[in-house]
């Protein structure tokens, strides 16, 4: 158990170095920062006297050290648009994103939930290929227009709720909803096919035969057991999930991490992009770790292992 | 009890009356069951017995309630206590199942929920039928019922799930579960098949007592006709969905009335006599798809001699005399049969001569043998060791047979892995022919291991679905350039199947050919020794006789040389020159079978023996059972000196101080490690029946 833990943690750590990396070297091929940081009308010279401020005259190999260096120790650099330290900015907007995030997953599972147990309930075989349909509907329209026509039914038409900003639990709704159910077909699927491996095991037949009757057996014996490999892919998918929240929360100008990355691209403001990436993969690696420590909570087998 | 309970019908709890169950299917409904009709009475053990899809489970699961579908009862009545069910509503049949009547499921492994704790489940099954009680109530019902079963520490075992226990201590959980509500009927389908022989005896005599306590009627459906023969006052015999004989049990061993049954005892080997050949039964079981038209049975059956009637009548089930039925046109034939058959087998078998003079050089010789598995991972980077062979060491002579028997958990497969290199040894050395095994390596060891092949026990996952019969026989000829298409038929040929076959694949066949088709590959490249790892244990009775047969007769033919690897006594007492037992890893006993069997020297081995159910002296045998206490120790914490003391009968001080070593105490050729070996088991178990 300890060993494991060990590998998991050492993988997490090399998970977050490589993205960093990535991310320093693809923001580079993106062009010179002292360049793309200053007016059209700047001078050689002015551009070669930000290139020194910035540490950007020596060989990049020796910059991406510097950089890593004072990563190690904290320091992730100033932003370029505005004097303060870029990952103070970006951990601003971390409470956010989590709770895009998170309300996202809870949505997610609890549809995945509420949807998988009607479809096994209901004896109408439309009423289910009604909402496996609506759910690879679902799936085949991207975040970023889904977006955009939750906003056009519910805050142009409907006028029901808010469509930009953070605030209230309305302002929540439709990205929740948005990013939340990007992955139901999936959640659907895979809770339908554990529902019936679940419904052959003897100890459904078991419950059955102390005089179950059916609701109670789905509910009690065979849920928690159809929600581990649910728990486990939709964890496995959170990573996803944190990668749609950038997209989310652009549509819906919501002030998280994702938000603050995609104008930090359009303002060529370095220091600020990686530490919002350097954070979105910590978040992502220890997100996985505890979705591994609570398969094991659900999991008897795996506790006591 | 039961002659005088003739049949009053307020004796009768459960009373089936020609159900059949179907299939649907694309060229109209399969019978499952074909019009099955029996009464089980008060207080009695009524058993079932048939081969895998003879229809003895569906059978119960239809009074049930609880055919899975698509099957369907399609016809015939169920009454317990006269209320008639077959028409009841799932919701009506819900107030019956658990309360009036309740099943014990074969494999504890499965049967409980493993993410709900135990007395959760127990609970359940208290508070569905008895709504109004309050939670410390069912709390102290379900701690009372763990005490009933049997279970230690029942306050602490309420709050542990299914994982935490033992399989033995799992069947028992489920056994409380089924007499939560003091059933009148409780239905046992298989309840001992997946449990070691010693946890069988116990767990039946947990059903014994809580039947004891409750006077619940019980079905015991079963596929082993002594576990019946020794529990059951009445029985029936099943095959291919048709009810073949009905009689009391005693009655049914000693004179079956139909040739089915008569040749299923025959085909059984026996722990109390020596043949030389089983009888068997030939051809295989039909599908429920392909089940023969006239009487079901007559494609196999000895007494047909093919005539018309067989093939074309079905034969009803016809009273013989009061409490006897059968099915069969000329049952008044198969006690003359039946007498032809047992004179033909009984001649007595002469002691085999060694086929090689005793002091020549044997073929293997385990000297020290040692495996450990590494557990876990400490901090300090030791993790904790199971030893899973400890210093076995035995000579195995050309052409004879060892056998190894012990429950799961004693080293016996390990033993077999670690010999054909499957799993590197931890110590230890074995010779083949007197050249160093285990230091092998590279193209000599290629060389060499094709003398010791292995058939294992599952023939389904050890062939490949995707390959022709021919080309999985051919396969080893091909890996090592030697293929031939004439010896592919011709080892097909020597385990009984025409070349045709060779076209077929394993999904095709039955499980008795498939484990042919393991056997001929197993010979494909003239092995001297064969590991044979539980390779008749998942066959039908009728199937295993033939097997054993075919094995037998493979062995005289090529000279082979056979480690049988069973938990099978019976089976091994037949084909076995010598017999080695393990407990937790160690040799406890080796010796000729003969001496094994007669006399064992090792308490073990006489608890296993005793253990063992005899169709023709139930009764007896029950009475002279010892049954041990507990299950196998941790085997990461084995006991201190003799390891087999936790569970023994005759533990003395002596056994915790001082390992006993393995030697001869009872004789040359005869080995046993207990301080105490040789004296006769009349220090009986505590808590032992009788
Ligand atoms: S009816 Fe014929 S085939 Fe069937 S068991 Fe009797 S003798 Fe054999
Ligand atoms: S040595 Fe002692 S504990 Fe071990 S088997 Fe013999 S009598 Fe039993």
């Amino acid at each position: 158990m300890l060993n494991l833990f060990l590998k998991r943690i050492t993988q997490s750590v090399m998970t977050v170095l490589g993205v960093v990396t990535a991310a320093f070297f693809l923001v580079r091929l993106a062009g010179d920062p002292a360049v793309l940081n200053l007016s059209a009308e700047a001078t050689a010279e002015d551009i070669e006297r930000v290139r020194t401020a910035l540490g950007l005259n020596r060989p990049l190999l020796v910059q991406y050290l510097d950089f890593m260096w004072r990563a190690l120790h904290g320091d992730f650099g100033v932003s370029l648009r505005q004097n303060i330290p870029a990952m103070d900015l970006v951990v601003e907007r971390i409470p956010a994103t989590l709770e895009l995030a998170l309300t996202s997953f809870a949505v997610g599972i609890g549809l995945a939930f509420v949807l998988g147990v009607a479809m096994r309930m209901t004896p109408s075989r439309t009423l289910r290929q009604v909402i496996m349909w609506i759910a690879l509907g679902r799936q085949a329209i991207p975040i970023f227009s889904f977006g955009l026509l939750m906003i056009l039914i519910f805050s142009v038409w409907l006028r029901w709720l808010p469509s930009l900003g953070r605030g209230t639990w309305a302002h929540l709704v439709l990205p929740a909803l948005t990013l939340g159910t990007y992955e139901l077909a999936l959640y659907l699927r895979l809770i339908n096919a554990s529902l019936a491996s679940e419904q052959r095991q003897d100890y459904v037949r078991t419950a059955y035969a102390k005089g179950q009757g059916h609701i109670k057996v789905l509910l009690k014996h065979m849920l928690p057991n159809a929600l581990l490999p649910l728990v486990t892919v939709a964890g496995i998918n959170l990573g996803l999930l944190l990668g749609g929240t950038v997209v989310t929360e652009t549509v819906f100008s919501w002030p998280g991490v994702g938000r603050l990355i995609v104008e930090s691209v359009s303002q060529r403001d370095f220091p600020v992009i990686i530490s919002g990436v350097f954070l979105i993969s910590l978040m992502f690696v220890v997100i996985n770790l505890i979705v591994d420590i609570l398969y094991g909570f659900l999991d008897p087998r795996v506790r006591a292992a | 009890m039961m002659a005088d309970a003739a049949s009053r019908d307020e004796d009768v709890i459960l009373a089936v009356r020609n159900l059949s169950i179907a299939l649907p299917g694309k060229d109209g409904p399969a019978l499952l069951v074909d019009d099955v009709s029996f009464d089980v009475r008060a207080h009695e053990v009524f058993g079932i017995v048939g081969e895998s899809g003879s229809g003895k489970s569906l059978t119960m699961l239809a009074v049930l309630g609880l055919l899975p579908p698509p099957l369907r009862m399609v016809s015939g009545s169920v009454k317990l206590r006269g209320r008639e069910l077959s028409g009841l509503s799932f919701e009506e049949m819900r107030s019956i199942r658990g309360k009036s009547m309740a099943i014990v499921f074969q494999d504890p492994m499965t049967t409980l929920n493993p993410v709900l704790r135990v007395g959760a489940q127990i609970g359940e099954a208290v508070q569905l039928h008895n709504p109004g009680m309050s939670k410390q109530d069912v709390r102290n019902r379900v701690i009372e019922l763990l005490t009933l079963v049997g279970i230690p520490n029942p306050q602490q075992r309420y709050r542990q799930y299914p994982n935490e226990f033992s399989g033995g201590m799992r069947q028992r959980v489920v056994i409380a579960m089924a007499m939560a509500n003091e059933p009148d009927l409780l239905i046992a389908d298989e309840p001992t098949t997946a449990l070691d022989v010693t946890i069988q005896a116990q767990v039946m005599r947990v059903l014994a007592e809580v039947r004891r306590r409750t006077g619940a009627a019980m079905v015991l459906i079963t596929h082993d006709l002594g576990l019946v023969a020794e529990t059951a006052e009445r029985m029936a015999v099943m095959y291919g969905g048709r009810m073949m004989e009905q009689a009391p049990a005693h009655a049914l061993f000693n004179d079956p009335a139909h040739p089915y049954t008569a040749g299923l005892i025959a085909s059984l080997p026996r722990v109390d006599r020596e043949v030389r050949e089983l009888f068997s039964i030939p051809g295989f079981v039909p599908d429920s798809a392909h089940r023969p038209g006239g009487c079901v049975f007559h494609p196999r059956c000895g007494l047909a001699n093919d005539r018309a009637i067989c093939r074309e009548r079905r034969p009803e089930v016809a009273a013989t005399s009061p409490g006897r039925s059968v099915a069969c046109h000329f049952n008044d034939e198969t006690a003359p049969w039946r007498a032809a058959q047992e004179r033909a087998m009984e001649r007595p078998v002469e002691a085999r001569a060694p086929s090689v003079a005793d002091d020549s050089e044997p073929i293997l010789r385990v000297v020290d043998l040692r495996k450990e598995f590494q557990i876990g991972f400490s901090l300090f980077g030791f993790g904790r060791k199971l030893p899973a062979l400890r210093d076995v060491s035995f000579d195995l002579i050309k052409g004879r047979t060892l056998s190894v028997v012990g429950e799961s958990g004693c080293g016996k497969s390990t033993l077999a892995r670690v010999l054909l290199r499957l799993l590197e040894a931890t110590g230890g050395d074995v010779f083949i022919n007197g050249e160093p095994f285990m230091q092998m390596s590279g193209p000599l060891l290629r060389a060499r291991r094709r003398n010791l092949q292995v058939v294992f026990q599952d023939p389904y996952s050890s062939l490949d679905p995707r390959m022709t019969i021919h080309e999985v026989v051919a396969e080893p000829l091909r890996i090592h350039g030697r293929y031939d298409a004439k010896r592919v038929d011709d080892l097909l040929a020597h385990v009984g199947m025409p070349p045709q076959t060779g076209r077929r694949r394993p999904s095709e066949l039955s499980g008795g050919q498939r484990q042919r088709v393991a056997i001929a590959r197993s010979l494909a490249l003239n092995p001297d020794i064969l590991i044979l790892d539980e390779a008749v244990s998942a066959l039908d009775v009728s199937i295993q006789a033939q097997i054993i047969n075919l094995l037998k007769s493979l062995q005289a033919e090529f000279g082979l040389t056979y480690i049988f690897i069973s938990h099978n006594l019976s089976v091994v007492r037949h084909i076995s020159d010598d017999v080695i037992v393990m407990y937790l890893g160690h040799i406890v006993e080796h010796g000729p079978v003969r001496r094994v069997f007669e006399t064992p020297a090792h308490p073990y081995t006489q608890a296993l023996l005793s253990s063992i159910p005899h169709p023709q002296s139930g009764e007896e045998s029950r009475r002279k059972r010892i049954i041990l206490t507990g299950d196998l120790p941790n085997p990461l914490a084995p006991p201190t000196g003799c390891a087999f003391r936790t569970r023994c009968f005759r533990a003395a001080a002596e056994c915790e101080r001082h390992e006993p070593a393995l030697t001869a105490r009872t004789g040359a050729d005869h080995l046993s490690a207990c301080h105490f070996a040789g004296q006769t088991a009349t220090a009986r178990a505590p808590g032992d029946e009788g």
